[in-house]
């Protein structure tokens, strides 16, 4: 029992549910905007707010994100806490970048990485990280995007004859409908698993027996959180899927949502969770492939490609040095170090960040090869 | 089914997937079609707002177009529903 611990862990989660919500508004809203069906202010707003509704509307996947990666007996708060400081880190400066990552490999290499440091490989349910995590990353984006690649080519089929009025107007209004729905989808998918963490640090705590559902407070202010960072939008990353993956059109934009809708909702349904953004990117990727003539470039996807690729392992990294440093200065104040150097690395970002801004008056801007900086590719010190 | 891949609910995702993401979407494209036609007045010019008009004056069109509209909008609910009730 550690009270002082369990309130940094709690304080961390909701930091990353946070950095969830804002790396990922761009999977829902980031082609309504580029096809100005919503403003971006709007966009973003309705997003949150749908995220907030989406985050009560089921709770079946809860706790079941470590169940299976890891052997929950090893996990320790210190543990939970080090792999959302992983977490955290990767989502922040994939943010920086305008890479659109997973947040859940963030989260799950961080966990998995600290799990190593504390307890060695045999803390790691291999197996499970490969069949639940590894197979389903590398399937999701080509089903989402077969899906889409399919829809567009029908709806265009479909829609030749339709005047150009009632086309832009009918399919503006799908394109909305469809990207609420992934926002609704996303609040469900990706809130529960900040929920099934916070609850994994209060059974680790003894604060709420073992195979306990998420306290509703907990659910209460994971939805709060992962709304919030999604209506500030992360505006980066919001304009490499919109802009700089393929010039979107309407009708375009409505059959990615679709498609991202459709897979994450049915994957949910049969068991599995999945990442938004790899599903979010594959529709767009696929609705891309799907129209004749329109630019897909592929340089923005495989630099995407590679931070997928790269995801679990740093956060890994990130995860299981922090254990280094949180269990080598021990107790509470080796927690605490680690959370100051946490936030003193955020704010180094955020502050790096304003150099270059990108907000809701650029976000459209015409795409130059890079989201908004000019020496983004640059290493960051801090 | 192998114990690395769900095949089972693999392929029941895409087929799914593809009537519920590929499909939706299209039949939305079809009911814009259906309340897009134009109507008998087709040979007179246009009365007002001329070729700015949204809706085609074709009742059937209209008709059916509200059908597809009304179908994909059961389609999402019910799909919501099951979200909700799977818990």
């Amino acid at each position: 029992m550690n009270d002082g611990i369990l309130v940094l862990v709690v304080v961390t989660a909701l930091a990353f549910d946070f950095t969830n919500g804002f790396h990922d508004t761009g999977n829902a809203m980031a082609t309504s905007i580029a096809t100005r069906a919503l403003s971006p202010k709007i966009a973003v707003a309705l997003s949150g707010a749908l995220n907030l509704v989406g985050a009560f509307l089921s709770l079946s996947v809860a706790a079941t994100i470590a169940s299976g990666l890891v052997n929950t007996h090893l996990v320790t708060l210190t543990v939970v806490f080090a792999g959302l400081v992983g977490g955290i880190t990767w989502n922040l400066l994939t943010w920086f970048f305008g890479i659109p990552s997973s947040s859940s490999h963030a989260l799950i290499g961080g966990v998995i990485g600290a799990t190593m440091a504390a307890a060695g490989t045999h803390g790691v349910k291999w197996h499970g990280v490969v069949s639940k995590v590894i197979i389903p990353a590398g399937l999701s984006p080509v089903i989402a995007g077969l899906i889409a690649t399919v829809g567009t080519y029908l709806i265009y089929r479909l829609s030749r004859s339709v005047p150009n009025r009632t086309r832009s107007h009918g399919f503006r209004l799908g394109q909305i409908g469809s990207a609420s729905l992934v926002s609704l989808a996303h609040g469900t998918n990706d809130a529960q698993k900040t929920m099934g963490i916070i609850t994994l640090a209060l059974i680790a705590n003894g604060t709420v027996d073992s195979g306990a559902e998420a306290p509703f407070w907990v659910i209460l202010s994971c939805a709060i959180a992962i709304s919030m960072g999604t209506y500030l939008g992360g505006w980066r990353v919001i304009r490499t899927l919109g802009k700089g993956l393929v010039e979107i059109d309407s009708p375009q934009g409505m059959a990615a949502e679709s498609a991202s809708a459709a897979t994450i909702l049915l994957s949910s349904h049969f068991g599995y969770s999945l990442s938004t953004t790899h599903v979010a990117t594959g529709s767009i990727l696929g609705t891309g492939l799907g129209r004749k003539n329109a630019e897909v470039r592929w340089s923005v996807a495989g630099r995407m490609a590679t931070a997928w690729l790269l995801t679990l392992p740093a956060a890994g990294l990130v995860g299981a040095g922090c254990y280094g440093i949180a269990q080598g200065i021990g107790g509470t104040t080796g927690v605490l170090v680690v959370f100051v150097l946490l936030v003193v690395a955020s704010a180094a970002l955020y502050l790096r960040a304003r150099g270059t801004p990108v907000s809701h008056h650029n976000v459209n801007d015409e795409w130059k090869g890079a989201t908004a900086s000019t020496d983004a590719k640059k290493p960051i010190a801090a | 089914m192998n114990s690395w891949i769900d095949l089972d609910a693999l392929w029941k995702i895409v087929v799914i997937g593809l009537l519920a993401g590929a499909g939706l979407p299209a039949l939305f494209a079809v009911g814009l079609r259906a309340v897009s036609l134009p109507g008998r007045d087709r040979g007179s010019p246009a009365t007002e707002a001329g070729g700015d008009r949204i809706l085609g004056s074709n009742p059937l069109g209209l008709a059916a177009g509200v059908v597809c509209f009304a179908v994909v909008l059961a389609a999402i609910a019910w799909g919501i529903y099951s979200v909700v009730a799977g818990t």
